[in-house]
């Protein structure tokens, strides 16, 4: 359980995390989503008391990090995947690791295993991929059986393989039990990974809801359309106060109205269908629309071209 | 969910990660110093530097032995065979800023200071094993340099035996010297943070501070020199107590001091500031 009220980060005129409130609970994987900038590492620094906040206050399984007499049985962090001494092995880091509070060597090898590093565990970490630092990363994170798993893009650097066996990870953490939080600037990642969604911009507040609330709530479904007497049926469509536009290939694009509702009046008017489909916005686009004010970095939008 | 393997290793019954204590972070630290090359390097660069440099140099004064009375009245056989502990002392002091300001240049203070979020523990860790590391294996190399240097200057009868009054005394105080310049490089580390930053510091506070005094009024400079951080450190690997130095280990302690005046304000500064 990590709980954030008021939490504020201010680094001279910048305002790095503004007035965060929010509760991260057990048993399920909660995204922190928000564009590149947007104060996720920050807030994630203040969680484990590595920056101190400028205002506000966070807990982790109830009381300030710093203040756990064994940090990596309460909270395991992944915050960068290059913070390894590249002339030490995989093996000593995490040793190291685990002698500061007496984890026994049997458990750094169960943790190598784990996540696949049992090859190179001993080889110098300097020679390692992006992917197999987050790996050793995520090995870390694990090696005090935490009740609370924090991950700053864990994602990253990561091959198919690998996503697919983070996500099931992730999953299988929560369904233990623990606390996962875990952050991304990718939606489409999130909406496959948590259950629950934490969105920020410019280190505000942006969502604090369930995964498919916010697709369902930011990415509004419509209705694709194609019949032998499109004019007629836009008609009929626009009379059941649905918003219809047309389509190039003389297909409607219709919200408002279900795929169901729509075959049946064109059922009852004799309209033959010719196509008709569910259409999801795009789960990107949808993320896009929400943060776009919340934006820090954006490249200079080429006119005329679609989004 | 279908995974080849299971999400979380299972683990047998018993406890997996207890308190922090400061004995279990003085390992975890023993851990990182051994484990990284620069350790193995700089430690060696120190030993042979120590021991090299002594029999060079002792050499070097056998083919020339002192001509007349006053130069052998003055002669410091112990001084000549411990002549690389002023070398030594660079690599020993380099190695602690490596200690800690390696660190920050990876980003695995962070992951230190997560798993000790007290973090005075993992600064006053690394002092042990810095100051021990550096004492244990420097106290043979002063002894061996200074039996190979007796050995060479033998030949011309300029040696001196260990057991004359404060020769043994310089031996060893070479070698706590030698540790507290590895603490001095540590405190630094940790202060400045960055490793070209720190190891200027350590070299600034090594050699400016005589430099300086030298640009002052003779009368001045003479009065200050001896409370300047190396030559008190060094009143201790001297034989004779130089009348215009400080005693040797009043010496000794001054520049200890000092080296804990570098450490305090480095765990201040580690407490107070964002990792």
């Amino acid at each position: 359980m990590i709980e954030a009220h008021g939490l504020t980060k201010r680094y001279g005129d910048k305002l790095a995390v503004d007035d965060l409130t929010f509760t991260v609970r057990p048993g399920v994987v909660t995204g922190f989503l928000g564009p590149n900038g947007a104060g996720k590492s920050t807030t994630m620094r203040m969680v484990l008391g590595l920056d101190a906040p400028t205002g506000g206050s966070v807990t982790v399984n109830g009381r300030p990090y710093r203040e756990h007499a064994a940090p990596l049985r309460e909270v395991g962090a992944l915050l960068d995947a290059r913070s390894v001494h590249p002339g030490r092995s995989a093996y000593t880091h995490l040793l190291a690791l685990a002698q500061t509070c007496g984890i026994r060597r049997s458990r750094v090898d169960e943790v190598v295993e784990a996540v696949g590093l049992g090859g190179v565990a001993r080889g110098r970490a300097g020679g390692f991929s992006l992917g197999m630092g987050q790996r050793l990363g995520i090995a870390a994170a694990l090696l005090g059986d935490p009740r609370t798993v924090i991950l700053d893009e864990p994602v990253n650097g990561l091959d198919t393989e690998g996503i697919r066996w983070i996500r099931s990870l992730l999953r299988g953490l929560a369904a233990e039990g623990r606390t996962v939080f875990v952050s991304s600037h990718l939606m489409s990642e999130m909406a496959m990974t948590a259950q629950h969604l934490i969105v920020i911009g410019r280190g505000r507040l942006i969502a604090d809801t369930g995964t498919d609330d916010f697709i369902a709530g930011a990415a509004p479904g419509g209705v694709r359309v194609r019949s032998t007497d499109p004019d007629a049926l836009a008609s009929l469509l626009r009379s059941r106060d649905a918003t219809v536009s047309g389509a190039e290939d003389g297909a409607l694009a219709v919200t408002g109205l279900s795929t169901d509702e729509v075959g049946r009046i064109a059922g009852a008017a004799g309209i033959t269908l010719l196509e008709l489909t569910a259409e999801q916005a795009s789960l990107e686009e949808a993320f896009m629309d929400l943060t776009r004010d919340a934006v820090e970095f954006r490249a200079p939008t080429t006119g005329g071209g679609p989004r | 969910m279908t995974t080849t393997r299971p999400a979380t290793p299972t683990r047998p019954a018993g406890p997996t990660a207890q308190r922090v204590t400061q004995a279990r972070v003085i390992r975890s630290e023993w851990t990182k110093l051994r484990s990284v090359p620069s350790t193995a390097w700089s430690l060696l660069v120190a030993v042979g530097l120590i021991v090299g440099v002594g029999a060079l140099y002792s050499l070097l004064r056998v083919t020339r032995p002192p001509s007349d009375p006053a130069a052998v009245a003055s002669f410091d056989p112990t001084a000549v065979s411990l002549a690389g502990v002023q070398l030594a002392e660079l690599a020993v002091g380099i190695l602690g800023v490596l200690l800690v300001a390696g660190e920050y240049a990876t980003g695995t203070i962070r992951v230190s200071f997560a798993a000790v979020p007290r973090r005075l523990p993992v600064l006053w860790g690394k002092a042990v094993v810095i100051g021990l590391t550096t004492l244990v294996l420097c106290l043979p190399a002063t002894l061996a340099a200074f039996l190979v240097g007796q050995s060479i200057l033998s030949a011309e009868q300029l040696d001196i035996p260990l057991s004359d009054p404060g020769v043994a005394r310089a031996v060893l105080g070479s070698a706590l010297y030698l540790g507290a310049v590895g603490l001095l490089g540590l405190g630094l580390g940790a202060l400045l943070r960055s490793t070209a930053g720190a190891v200027a510091g350590l070299f600034g506070v090594l050699f400016a501070p005589q430099l300086l005094a030298g640009l002052l009024p003779a009368a001045w400079s003479d009065r200050i020199y001896p409370y300047l951080p190396v030559p008190a450190g060094v009143a201790v690997t001297a034989v004779e107590p130089d009348p215009a130095a400080l005693a040797p280990w009043s010496g000794f302690a001054l520049f200890g001091l000092y080296v804990a005046v570098v450490l305090a304000l480095a765990a201040w500064r580690l407490r107070r500031r964002d990792a």
